[in-house]
Order: structure tokens, then C-alpha cells, then sequence
């Protein structure tokens, strides 16, 4: 009976206590002044010149520090130096080398130059490949396997030290684009603007065959003319061409520092087995290093002694200082001591757990919407009442990528070869699919119809409509048209006009299961409106992306996220040169149109201004006559921040933004001690139930004993 | 004995050699290694030359079964099968697509799963066997019927549910526990619990009525009706004499399933944040890494035959009248 007793009491006992049962941290953590946020899928590497995916720049960007970034505050979005003197001196040649004026045409322009100075006195941050003897020799250099007996960490190494970054670091890096080691996803990119790099690939590659392949494959031995080291603080990137997007890639963690140090560190015996590597333990000179990196549970970023004291930005656009978002102006950077991102594979915990104040901010699944957020009269997104009552905010932006659904321009029915009567149908297909209705239903509003392949923040981008689509803002034109556009390409109600044949389409996408089957069946349904029979070919992701290198599908879904903000990295998508099938581009529609080319290649070399403006606007005229895309959408993202998280500020091209991030710790300790108290009813609850079925029970066994007896 | 230890262990070569085989063919079925390489080099701007480096690093370059391009028997020992095969046998799981050593994120990985599935396979017996033993005891009554079907009804539900409506209600409802996570030591106790929990009552149904179907057959013996002639109380007949002789079966079905409790759950490690081999297995079919799913693959062949071997090693330590030739 006494047991009985304590199992009743245990829970009012422990609640006395004080801390909430269900906190998954450690009660010292409460209020340290820690970003807690999440991660879905663990990154797959680390090293700045091969990680390229949202999940592991993530992690890469607060680490490592290219030459620019994005203003956090400024819009449109904006470089400026990150570790630099200045903006880079960027200088053109001709083909007879002789030095061209700022404004020289791009024909005339055979090589584009890039010097760049860094400022003296950055270090990185601690770490035993920089560790040195009292004779200045390297530590660590000369270790075997059996010397890295108990090792799993880098912390397990008892000594650390650091070293100033120099220019020769962003040089290495630029080298290991082309390492075969490596193998970089942007070396194929790269190697067309580079100047020498795909030579220089290749002369590694014969000298890496030299070395055993568990052998340091030291690149400073090897130079290019790509790029060159001009002094202790400054070098130069050389491209052959004239390419002004270039300076976007100089604000990406591919260009940033690698010291030699760390390689040579890691390619020691013993260290693979242990997963120490660049790719799981990186070295850079950002504000925050991974001092925890267990990938299958939580990598923890603690701030970097050794940062070079960057201050809070002072100005941004207007209203910023209206929200607070410079209230921290002048402040050291990082803001933050420490950031635990924790592995959160399913909505459902993750949802919860930042309810329950765990998480300090959170995404909204298309589950939890509703929860969420409402819609006001005017359909403007506003919080749940039970959301705001927690202080919770919400953050809005449209986000720099489109989802689009595209012809295949090879195809003899929709595309090139059908001519004139192709592109009717695909205008009347265009009309017919109502991309407002699909925001509607299948993300609750969070989008907004594209008119163009230009989202909204990008240089280009004009608020109008598409006049082939629709009779006026807001205004879809009227399925009636549809049916003469369609009648016209000779399919009067749905039937070819000459064999009577029903009109059969092809949609091809990588979509199954549950979730994909009403957005198909509603896709089935729009081409419907028109008579046209829409049969979804769904197969998995691989056969799907072989299927449109070859160029085998007719309709498909597609989508891009901006690389950098301009227009060039949207408008390539349709650029002829750069076709999917049988050139490995990213034009998946295999679109071609002479002028268009012609003024891709004219705006390429453009600054941003009237002029450029006047060429885009023509080609976006042209891709809306010939309709190789519908248009789609371009999505909106929609975040929730708790009270105590400040400096936020949607920023889709930056990638180090951690480190303007700010948290009241004694708020959210509050806030997570009112929101999780246990309940305790149903302990009561339960063992009243246990009674009720322990006392039949007893009963029967009395009676079963006095039977027998 | 020894020889027939022996003789299992060279039985499970060919087994082995099979398991291998299908998942190597069924893994190449939906997936190339130009797949593989271009979802690891990320969607955007691969080229064909970084896949063929790609290959060529990760040792994706050679054909799968038989290379044209040699003869005798290197037509077939220069292959991927081959090459991605023999190492296994000696325990040479190599590295995973990501770089990472597969041996050594099975020894971190394995603990994690360890530490949900002992409790689980400990306690979910525990309660089983006494929910049998109980029913036995109230046989033909009421109790009995609401019993099994309440057994039914338990085992009737999906497992999911199971792990659904336990973080609802008491993770997010009552507060009592996380709702996900994992920790070392004595602070990781407080997440094991709800995991744990959800198992052993999700797994309560079939497990309690597959041991009443045991000891309904034992109930009915000659020992037991001597036992209660003896004048002894039902309950000391159930759990002294019946469970004795109804734990053959019980062991042997529990020691097949022991050494594949360090694979963990696919599904309960995934929800609960448990960072063991199932989430370990899940991910890498997810990646399409072939490197972890043909080594995970093989590891749970080699346990279970383990088990098999293992069972038929404790049939003779529980039933003195079974020999092993």
C-alpha cells in the first residue's frame, strides 16, 4: 500500500521541484544566452568548397568568410565587404591586353580581372591544426594512428592554436575548386569563367595519380593564372570573360579561406576512420565555430574568441528602426554565444516543441496552418489568437525561387516542331490552369502568381500581368478564350480537327503518394476545362531527371531558387545555349528563340538600370507570347519567431545571419516555465482506473481461491 | 556441438552471398550510379564530368556484374558487386557516400538503438507474460473475454498510432516528458521513457496473446493438474510450474529477435529523434546511399542468422532432450 502511496505522490512531489518534466535541455542551459532551432536532414558535408545544399550552407555560412556578403538590412540586396578593405577593383582587358574603361562593351571585353585586399589582422578560429611546439614546429603534423588512440573529437586534442588569415588562404581555396580530390559542384560552372581552370584541373589530376590516394595533396606547390596571390593580404581572380554575375559568387562560402594547415592536419593516418575531416570539422574565421558536430542528433555553433569584432549594421531601409532592427547598432557581433541546432526529422516534434518554447522559432507545416495563422477580410496573413497570445510573431517574405510548370520545346506536339499551333495551345493551356485557385487550395495562400520567370526582389521584376494569360490585374482570361486559342491550334472541344482523335497531354513528375494525388488530380481537372485529357506519368526522382536530360517529357513541374539576386540567374533558365536535353543545362523546357538569346546575352553584360529594364521587359514579352512556361508561382515563406528572438529580417540572398541574432534568455526561461507545467489529473485519473479493474478482479480471485477450497 | 556450430556458420555464407545479391540488384534497379552521384553533387549545375568524377571517387565507375572489358575471371571480379561484396565479409563496411566510416557510425549508433530496444525487449516480455498469465488464471470469465478483446483491439492498431496519441498526450497534453530528443547519461533517461513506453504498449497486444496461446496449451497438461491435486494455488501452479515449462517457446522466439536489437526501430527511432541504426538506415535509403543500406543489410542477415543459431544453441540449455549433431 505504501508503493501505492509514493507512485500517487511522486508527480506532486517532483512538480514542487520547480523545473518543467518535459524541458530537453540541461537546467543550466536555461538561461545562457543559446539559439535553439532545428535541422531536418543532417548536412552531408561541411567543406566550403563542396557543400552547396540550403542545409549544409546553413551551418557553413556562419563559419566560413568569403570575401563580400549581403547587407542584412539594405534592400535590394546588397554587397559589401566582409573581410576585405573594399569592394573588389574589378578592371577589364581586351584581347591584346590592354586595359579597357569601366563601361567598355562586352564584346570588346576579352578578360575581367578581380583584385581584392583583405584587412590585416583576422584570425581563425582555434584549432589543433594551428597548435605549435615551443620551437614554433606544428604540433600536430606528425601524428600516426596509434597516437590518435581516445581521440573522437577535435576537443580531444589538448592543444589548439590559430594563425592570421592571409591572401594566400582564398587562393588555396580557388586551387581546390579544381582538385579532383575535391570535386566541387561548381567546377564545371566555374571552369567557363576562370580563367585557366579547367587546364589547371587537369594538371592536378595528373599529379594527384602520382600520390597514394591517402597521401596530403598539397596544392600550394601548383599555380594558375585564375588566380594569383599579389601580396601577404591581396590577390586576383582572373576570369577570360566578361562575367559581372561573378561578384555574387565572391559573397559564396566556395570562395572562402581554406588554410593548408587544416588539410595537412586531416590527412593524417587515423583521421578518416574518425570522421575527422574538413568535411565534419571545419576551420574558418567567422563568428561562430561547430565546437559539437554529431550529425545524427545536434551540432552546436559556439561563438569564435578569435572574431574580428564586426559591429552591428547602422542603417538598413526605411522602417527598419521602426521595428527595432537597429537598436543593436554598433553592437559586437555575435550577437549570440551559442547556437544548438537538433536533429528534427518529423513535424509533429518539431511543432510541439516549440510551443512548448523549445524551439525559438519554427516553419508552419501545411498540418499546423490553421493552428497558426488565419487570414483577415482583406486576405492578409495574420497570427492565431492563441498564437499571439504567446507573443509569437510572424514573418512574411516572398522568397527568390519559382515553381513553374514547363513544355517540353522538343516535343512535336507542344513545342518547337508544332509551331504556330503549339504555341497557341500552350497559351490556351496557360489560361486554363489557374495557378490562384492551386495557392489557394494546396498552400494556404502562401504564394503569388507568376507573371513572369522574375520573383519579386529581383532586379527586372515588374509588378503587371501577363496580358496573354490575363484580360487585367487579378483578372484570368475567360476559358471561352481558351477554347478559340485551342480551336484555332486545331483542337475545337478537346479533339484533333482532322483525325477527331481526343487531345492526350503527358504530365511527367517525380510526385507520388497521397499528398502529390490531389494536386495531380486537381492539375487532371484543369486541363479538363479545355477537353484536353491530362495523363500523369509519376515515376521516381531518377527516372524523372533521366527522362528530361534526354528530353523524353512532354509537361513538367519544375523550380529554381536564386543563386545570386539578378535576373541573369532566372533568364538563363530559358537561354537556347543552355538546354537540359543533350547540353546538361538547366533550360529543362528546351526553349529557344533567337531573340531572346540574343538579348540574354546583351542583358548578361548590363548593370542594373533603364536600360537593362527595357531589355528584360522585352524578353519577358517574348516568353509570354511563346508560353514555354506557365508561369506558376513564386512561394512564401512564412516563419514564427517567439517574443524573445529579435534582429529578424527575412534576408533570402545572405547566409551568415546568425550572427545578428538576438534572444532575452530571462524571457523565454519565463515563458517556457509557464507554458510547461505538467498536468497532473491524470495520474489520479489512472489509478483510480487500476482500482476499478484490480477490485473485480480480487472478487474473482477470492472466489476462485474459496472454490477450490 | 562445434561441428554443428560450424556447419551453421558455413550455411550462412551462400544465405549471405544471396542477401547481398538481391539487395545489390534490387538497389540498381531504381538507381544508377549517375543518380546517385547527381543527388550528391546537388541538383544544380552538375556537370557530366563531375558525375564521372564523382563515380570515379566513390568507386561507381566499374560495370555492376560483368565487365566486357576483361576476360576470364576478371570479367567478373573487376565489378562493382564484387568490389562492394568481399570487403563485407570480413566486417569492411568502408565509407558511406558522405565520406564518413560506416563501421565507426555503427559503433556510435548502435548504443542509441540499444538503449530503447533492451528496455522494450526486457519489460514488453515482462508485461506480456504476466498479461497471459493472467488471462490464464481468469479463464472462461469475464475478465477473460474483455481481455482478449482488448488484446485484439491493441494489436489491430498501427504502430504509429501508438507513437501519435503517446507524444500527444503525454508529451504535449500533460507535459510530463519530451516529446523527442536523445541524451547521454542519467540525463537521457528522461527521453527513453516515453519511447519506451509507446514500444512495450504498442507491442502488448500480439506479444500477450501469443503467450496465452502458449500457456493455454500448457494449462492443460498432466504436471499441472498433479501440481493443483497437490493442493497448490493457482497462481503458484501458473507462475511456478506453468511458466517454467511455457518459457521454451518464449525463450527461443526472444533469443532469435536479442542480437537484432542493435539494429534498433526504423520508425520509433525516426519520431522520438533516437539517433540509432534505424534512423541510421532510414537516411541512408532517403540519400540512396547504397554504401550503408548494402552494409546495413548485411549486418541485420549476419545478426539474424545469429539468432537462428543461437536459438537452436538454447533449445539445448532449456530442453535437455534436444541434441545437436
Amino acid at each position: 500500500m505504501r508503493l501505492w502511496l509514493i507512485s500517487l505522490l511522486l508527480p506532486v512531489l517532483l512538480s514542487g521541484c520547480g523545473e518543467a518534466w518535459n524541458n530537453p535541455y540541461p537546467t543550466e542551459d536555461a538561461s545562457t544566452n543559446t539559439l535553439y532551432t532545428v535541422f531536418e536532414e543532417r548536412p552531408k558535408r561541411l567543406d566550403p568548397a563542396r557543400s552547396y545544399s540550403s542545409n549544409e550552407v546553413e551551418f557553413t555560412g556562419q563559419i566560413y568568410e568569403p570575401p563580400l556578403q549581403y547587407h542584412f538590412l539594405k534592400r535590394p540586396y546588397a554587397l559589401e565587404p566582409l573581410t576585405t578593405e573594399g569592394m573588389p577593383v574589378v578592371r577589364y582587358w581586351d584581347r591584346a591586353g590592354r586595359e579597357l574603361p569601366a563601361d567598355a562593351p562586352t564584346s570588346a571585353i576579352a578578360r575581367t580581372t578581380y583584385d581584392i585586399t583583405i584587412r590585416p589582422g583576422i584570425r581563425y578560429q582555434p584549432h589543433p591544426a594551428f597548435a605549435r611546439l615551443p620551437d614554433g614546429e606544428p604540433r600536430y603534423f606528425g601524428l600516426s594512428a596509434q597516437d590518435l588512440e581516445g581521440i573522437d573529437t577535435l576537443g580531444d586534442f589538448e592543444h589548439a592554436g590559430s594563425r592570421e588569415l592571409v591572401a594566400e588562404d582564398y587562393v588555396y581555396e580557388v586551387k581546390r575548386l579544381a582538385s579532383p580530390r575535391i570535386n566541387s559542384p561548381i567546377f564545371g560552372l566555374m571552369s567557363e569563367y576562370i580563367e585557366g581552370l579547367d587546364e589547371f584541373n587537369q594538371r592536378l589530376s595528373r599529379a594527384a595519380e602520382a600520390l597514394p590516394k591517402a597521401a596530403w595533396f598539397d596544392l600550394r606547390p601548383h599555380d594558375f593564372s585564375g588566380a594569383q596571390v599579389t601580396g601577404k593580404y591581396s590577390f586576383r581572380i582572373s576570369l577570360k570573360t566578361h562575367y559581372p554575375q561573378f561578384i555574387y559568387w565572391l559573397a559564396m562560402p566556395f570562395f572562402a579561406p581554406v588554410p593548408w594547415e587544416a588539410e595537412r592536419f586531416y590527412a593524417q593516418p587515423g583521421m578518416a576512420e574518425r570522421n575527422l575531416n574538413l568535411d565534419w570539422f571545419p576551420v574558418g574565421t567567422g563568428p561562430f565555430m561547430l565546437s559539437e558536430n554529431d550529425p545524427n542528433r545536434r551540432m552546436v555553433l559556439t561563438r569564435n574568441p578569435n572574431f574580428h569584432g564586426e559591429t552591428y549594421p547602422g542603417e538598413g531601409e526605411p522602417g527598419d528602426a521602426e521595428k527595432g532592427l537597429l537598436a543593436d547598432a554598433g553592437k559586437t557581433l555575435p550577437l549570440l554565444d551559442r547556437a544548438v541546432f537538433t536533429l528534427e526529422k518529423e513535424d509533429i516534434p518539431q511543432w510541439n516543441k516549440f510551443q512548448q518554447g523549445y524551439y525559438d522559432a519554427s516553419g508552419i507545416s501545411s498540418d499546423n496552418f490553421d493552428q497558426a495563422v488565419q487570414f483577415t477580410p482583406d486576405g492578409e496573413a495574420d497570427l492565431a489568437p492563441e498564437m499571439r497570445a504567446k507573443g509569437i510573431k510572424l514573418v512574411t517574405a516572398v522568397t527568390t525561387s519559382n515553381r513553374y510548370m514547363g513544355f517540353n520545346m522538343k516535343d512535336p506536339l507542344v513545342g518547337h516542331p508544332g509551331g504556330e499551333a503549339a504555341r497557341k495551345l500552350r497559351q490556351a493551356i496557360s489560361i486554363a490552369v489557374d495557378y490562384e485557385e492551386f495557392i489557394s487550395i494546396f498552400l494556404n495562400g502562401r504564394g503569388i502568381s507568376a507573371h513572369g520567370p522574375l520573383p519579386p526582389g529581383i532586379f527586372g521584376y515588374k509588378d503587371d500581368f501577363n496580358p496573354v494569360v490575363y484580360a487585367a490585374p487579378g483578372q484570368r482570361r475567360s476559358i471561352e478564350e481558351a477554347k478559340r486559342l485551342l480551336r484555332e491550334a486545331g483542337y475545337p472541344n478537346g479533339r484533333n480537327a482532322r483525325t477527331g482523335e481526343p487531345l492526350v497531354l503527358y504530365f511527367d513528375t517525380a510526385a507520388t503518394g497521397p499528398d502529390a494525388k490531389s494536386r495531380l488530380d486537381w492539375l487532371i481537372k484543369q486541363f479538363r476545362k479545355l477537353d484536353i485529357q491530362l495523363v500523369i506519368r509519376a515515376t521516381d526522382y531518377n527516372r524523372f531527371q533521366d527522362k528530361m536530360l534526354r528530353g523524353n517529357a512532354q509537361l513538367f513541374e519544375w523550380g529554381w531558387n536564386a543563386d545570386y539576386p539578378d535576373p541573369e540567374n532566372f533568364l538563363f533558365l530559358l537561354y537556347g545555349p543552355n538546354a537540359k536535353a543533350g547540353r546538361n543545362g538547366e533550360n529543362a523546357a528546351n526553349y529557344g528563340n533567337a531573340e531572346f538569346d540574343r538579348l540574354f546575352a546583351q542583358m548578361k553584360g548590363m548593370a542594373n538600370g533603364p536600360e537593362r529594364q527595357q531589355v528584360i521587359d522585352r524578353m519577358t514579352a517574348i516568353l509570354r507570347e511563346d508560353a514555354p512556361w506557365l508561369f506558376g508561382f513564386f512561394p512564401k515563406g512564412f516563419s514564427l519567431q517567439h517574443a524573445w528572438v529579435g534582429n529578424v529580417k527575412p534576408n533570402l540572398m545572405a547566409n551568415n545571419t546568425l550572427k545578428y541574432r538576438r534572444i532575452d534568455a530571462g524571457l523565454r526561461e519565463q515563458s517556457r516555465a509557464q507554458w510547461n507545467r505538467p498536468v497532473l489529473w491524470p495520474f489520479a485519473a489512472g489509478a483510480i482506473v487500476l482500482l476499478a479493474l484490480f477490485w473485480p478482479a480480487w472478487r474473482q480471485y477470492r472466489r476462485h481461491e474459496e472454490g477450490r477450497g | 556441438m562445434i561441428r554443428y556450430i560450424l556447419r551453421r556458420l558455413l550455411y550462412a555464407i551462400p544465405i549471405l552471398i544471396g542477401v547481398n545479391l538481391i539487395t545489390f540488384f534490387l538497389f540498381f534497379v531504381v538507381n544508377t550510379p549517375d543518380n546517385m552521384a547527381r543527388i550528391h553533387l546537388g541538383v544544380k549545375h552538375v556537370t557530366p564530368e563531375a558525375i564521372e568524377q564523382w563515380k570515379a571517387e566513390h568507386g561507381y565507375d566499374k560495370p555492376l556484374f560483368h565487365n566486357p572489358e576483361q576476360h576470364g575471371i576478371r570479367a567478373v571480379t573487376e565489378t562493382l558487386f564484387v568490389d562492394r561484396s568481399i570487403k563485407l565479409f570480413s566486417f569492411d563496411f568502408g565509407k558511406a557516400d558522405d565520406g564518413r566510416d560506416i563501421a565507426r557510425d555503427i559503433k556510435t549508433r548502435m548504443w542509441p538503438s540499444l538503449a530503447i530496444a533492451l528496455p522494450v525487449f526486457v519489460i514488453g516480455i515482462m508485461v506480456n507474460i504476466t498479461a497471459a498469465l493472467l488471462m490464464i488464471f481468469y479463464r472462461g470469465t469475464r475478465l477473460e473475454y474483455a481481455g482478449v478483446a482488448g488484446l485484439i483491439a491493441l494489436m489491430s492498431i498501427s504502430s504509429l498510432f501508438y507513437i501519435i496519441a503517446g507524444q500527444y498526450f503525454i508529451a504535449k497534453l500533460w507535459q510530463w516528458l519530451p516529446i523527442s530528443g536523445f541524451g547521454g547519461g542519467i540525463d537521457g533517461f528522461k527521453f527513453i521513457l516515453l519511447p519506451v513506453l509507446v514500444s512495450v504498449a504498442a507491442g502488448i497486444g500480439s506479444g500477450a496473446r501469443w503467450y496465452r496461446t502458449i500457456f493455454i496449451e500448457e494449462i492443460g497438461k498432466d504436471y499441472v493438474r498433479t501440481a493443483r491435486a497437490k493442493g497448490l494455488s493457482e497462481l503458484r501452479v501458473l507462475f511456478r510450474h506453468v511458466l517454467k515449462n511455457g518459457m521454451i517457446p518464449i525463450l527461443t522466439g526472444a533469443v532469435v529477435v536479442l542480437p537484432l536489437l542493435f539494429t534498433g526501430s526504423l520508425v520509433t527511432e525516426s519520431f522520438f529523434g533516437i539517433p540509432g541504426l534505424g534512423s541510421y538506415t532510414i537516411d541512408a535509403i532517403r540519400a540512396q546511399d547504397f554504401a550503408i543500406v548494402q552494409s546495413m543489410v548485411f549486418l541485420g542477415s549476419a545478426l539474424y542468422i545469429l539468432g537462428l543459431l543461437l536459438t537452436d544453441l538454447s533449445y539445448t540449455l532449456v530442453d535437455p532432450r534436444v541434441k545437436l549433431t
